[in-house]
């Protein structure tokens, strides 16, 4: 019998079992364990089609354009400014105007195809897609659905799963298009004097919409796939990613089904801030389909908002059917033409051509082969370079340490990520806005390294250096005494003296305890003051006591 | 100054090209009889040949009209009402269309309508309206009699122009005052609209409140 869990990912047949099944005892491991199988029969005899539930989520991203103008006219993209202070005739939709192709967001949107392995449409159309509302003055957005701009790509990244979530899965997800599309202008509701106040300034700006096939099947793997797009769109410099700022927006297509039987009826959720709120939303949602289809109802195809307060979906408003957009082809712009080197004939004016091979070569180093490229040169752990890469700016700084000193790649990582990572977050400070350089940070674990100073003194140093009194390290440990005794002489001497003062030990030792000898230790650390390295003082004494 | 021609009136055997008269030093041209409005225009115009159908018709030649009559040129030789058109005439002197054969009428149910009406916001408002719909579907479904085997669809009769691109630079913008100009309600800058979508009333509180709407 095949085991219902096997479609899900290892999380999630955790979560969605250790939820579902009080009464049962709660797997842990691989599913393929005797004791999984013993629950799994179990829960079979219970509550049969609880464990048989498959999620299935499918998103929509909406990415802003980062350019200076918007999609079709010549305004400003800012993201705060006076009200309807950046609109033109077009974006108001006043009569007579038409709508003219940005080049930069056209060459955004073919970098962003070729990030994610898309095959770009060398001819690709735009259509108007109708619905009414008050942001939307023309009644029409114009958007590519018959033919966009780039198709059949995919995006890889990667999960924690595991009994402590340290082991990284990679995922791919694969993305059924990428399409550019006008942005709808912003309303505020005024519910007091029921009434909407309508501000055009976003309304025209460049948007790719990114739409995934639906290969994920819980909220964590959504919130995986959608940080790592966003690291990517930054990477590119085509999208700044922010989803608390509306430029990243996503929108999650969630439904269950049981295995081999079809999809089920979908629901959309929106109004979701930042990836973790994006997999609560997921989970909630997921959670609500099985509660509702168990005891025989039936889910609704309709569109619900995420309450990031209580944590769950509230239904916006009811999808009579399906909305139908009445697409028609848009009339006013002829077919989208990108060259690439065959393609491209000399007769056509170099200012006007988008060519894909000229474009490919702009690409920058995304976030996976850079991932790839750390492990390999410096040999860290794959989990690190996730922790890394995130960060803006760190793998530079990390880059830099380690080409001024000679210390241990995988010591240094351990500094940045548990010391230096620590410090910016609690002052909540970027790594350009850190006041240890890289250089500073390299003279510190240089002197670490030849056994100058212990590390306790070193992490002391390194708060110090923090301060950003404009003091080296070596200064530091100068001015506080910070550096490990280096004469020999003296060791033996204080050492000498800890023994004599402290017979009764010495017996214990001789008659076989050495346990004692970490007491000794600590004992000769104190007259030093912390600046003798243990290791020599054991080997000290035992040389002595033996 | 305008200039007004006269022409001779001559009899029913009048020469077919009027020649302007001589002008006397300070004499003007007065119009000839009510009804006869000479004109440069008019002049010009009886040196066309006019083509069958819109030349005049044969009257009894009077002197009146005498010089209306049909000038000599390359259809002089014609007799009236006869033969095939002349060369030069682009328009087909006898109906070249057939018929196309007429589909049945279309079947156009209640739920489109009201589908319909929802999505365009338009309104049918009676009967007449929604069978002219059935008629105007019925004519344009005259257009599937053609082949358009293996021919591509055309979506833009600039397909074969290149799209312009334009660079990216901002040119426009910061005319707020002129942008809210022709807004009804205005609030600090901002356009007031209704709350947003409010659902149109069903179908049978739809006709009271046709009734009661302004329109």
């Amino acid at each position: 019998m095949a085991l219902p869990l096997v479609g899900l990912c290892a999380w999630c047949r955790r979560a969605l079992v250790s939820r579902t099944a009080s009464r049962l005892t709660v797997v842990r491991g691989s599913a393929r364990s005797p004791a999984a199988a013993a629950a799994a029969t179990a829960a079979a005899r219970d509550g049969r089609s609880k464990s048989k539930w498959m999620g299935v989520v499918g998103l929509e991203v909406h990415a802003q354009l980062c350019s200076n103008s918007k999609l079709f006219s010549g305004s400003r993209v800012q993201f705060s400014a006076p009200p309807n202070a950046l609109v033109s005739f077009l974006d108001a939709s006043l009569p007579g105007t038409l709508p003219v192709l940005n080049k930069h967001c056209v060459e955004a949107a073919v970098m962003t195809g070729l990030a994610l392995n898309c095959t770009i449409n060398k001819k690709s159309m735009f259509d108007r897609k109708h619905y009414f509302y008050a942001d939307l003055p023309v009644g029409y957005q114009i958007t590519q659905q018959r033919c966009p701009i780039a198709i059949n790509g995919n995006l890889a990244y990667s999960l924690y799963v595991g009994k402590n979530r340290n082991h990284m899965m990679p995922k791919l997800v694969r993305i059924q298009q990428i399409q550019l599309e006008q942005d709808s202008g912003r309303s505020l509701h005024d519910d007091a004097r029921t009434q909407t106040l309508i501000d055009l300034n976003r309304a025209g700006i460049g948007l790719m919409e990114i739409v995934m096939e639906p290969d994920m099947c819980c909220g964590d793997e959504a919130a995986a796939a959608v940080r790592e797009l966003q690291l990517i769109l930054q990477t590119l410099g085509t999208c700044h990613g922010n989803m608390a700022e509306g430029q990243l927006r996503v929108d999650a297509n969630v439904s269950v089904h049981q295995r081999g039987r079809p999809y089920g009826v979908r629901a959309e959720v929106k109004n979701i801030n930042s990836p973790r709120f994006l997999a609560r939303a997921i989970d909630y949602e997921i959670q609500r389909q099985i509660d509702i289809l168990e005891n025989g109802g039936k889910i609704l195809n309709e569109t619900r908002a995420f309450d990031y307060k209580t944590g769950q979906t509230i239904s916006m408003r009811d999808k009579e059917g399906k909305q139908d957009y009445r697409f028609m082809p848009e009339p006013n712009l002829p077919p989208l033409t990108i060259y690439d080197n065959e393609t491209l004939s000399s007769n056509v004016n170099p200012q006007q051509v988008v060519n894909i091979d000229h474009i490919r070569e702009l690409l920058p180093e995304l976030p996976d082969a850079k991932r790839k490229r750390l492990v390999k040169k410096y040999g860290i752990l794959a989990e690190h370079t996730f922790t890394l890469v995130n960060e803006d700016g760190l793998v530079q700084f990390f880059e830099t340490v380690l080409d001024q000193t000679e210390a241990n790649p995988k010591k240094v990582i351990g500094w940045i990520l548990n010391d230096f990572l620590a410090l910016l977050k609690q002052n909540n400070l970027s790594v350009n806005q850190s006041p240890i350089t890289p250089s500073a940070l390299a003279e510190l674990l240089t002197l670490l390294e030849k056994g100058f100073i212990s590390s306790s003194a070193a992490k002391q140093v390194f708060v110090e250096l923090w301060k950003g009194e404009g003091k080296s390290a070596v200064q530091i440990v100068e001015q506080k005494k910070l550096g490990l005794i280096q004469d020999h002489r003296k060791l033996e001497q204080i050492c000498q003296r800890v023994i004599e003062d402290h017979p009764s030990e010495i017996s214990e030792i001789q008659q076989g305890n050495w346990k004692v000898l970490n007491k000794l230790i600590g004992q000769v650390q104190r007259a030093t003051h912390g600046r003798a390295a243990p290791t020599v003082v054991k080997f000290i004494l035992e040389k002595k006591l033996s | 100054m305008s200039v007004i021609i006269t022409a001779r009136i001559q009899g029913p055997s009048c020469s077919l090209s009027p020649r302007p008269q001589p002008l006397e030093p300070g004499s003007c041209l007065i119009p000839l009889g009510p009804g006869t409005m000479w004109s440069f225009t008019r002049r010009a115009a009886l040196w066309v040949p006019l083509p069958r159908r819109l030349s005049p018709s044969p009257r009894p030649r009077n002197a009146r009209t005498a010089v209306c009559g049909r000038p000599p040129g390359p259809s002089s030789g014609r007799p009236e009402g006869a033969g095939p058109a002349p060369a030069w005439s682009k328009v087909p002197q006898s109906p070249s269309w057939q018929p196309v054969e007429v589909c049945e009428f279309p079947e156009v149910t209640m739920e489109m309508i009201d589908h319909l009406e929802r999505l365009a916001l338009v309104d049918f408002r009676n009967q007449e309206g929604i069978e002219r719909l059935a008629d105007a579907i019925q004519f344009a479904n005259q257009l599937h009699a053609v082949d358009t085997e293996g021919v591509e669809p055309m979506d833009s009769v600039l397909e074969d122009r290149p799209l312009y691109l334009r660079e990216d630079t901002v040119t426009e913008g910061y005319c707020a005052e002129a942008i809210l100009s022709n807004a009804k309600q205005v609030v600090e800058e901002y356009f007031i609209a209704p709350p947003g979508n409010i659902p149109l009333p069903k179908k049978e509180e739809r006709d009271s409140f046709l009734q009661h709407s302004n329109r």
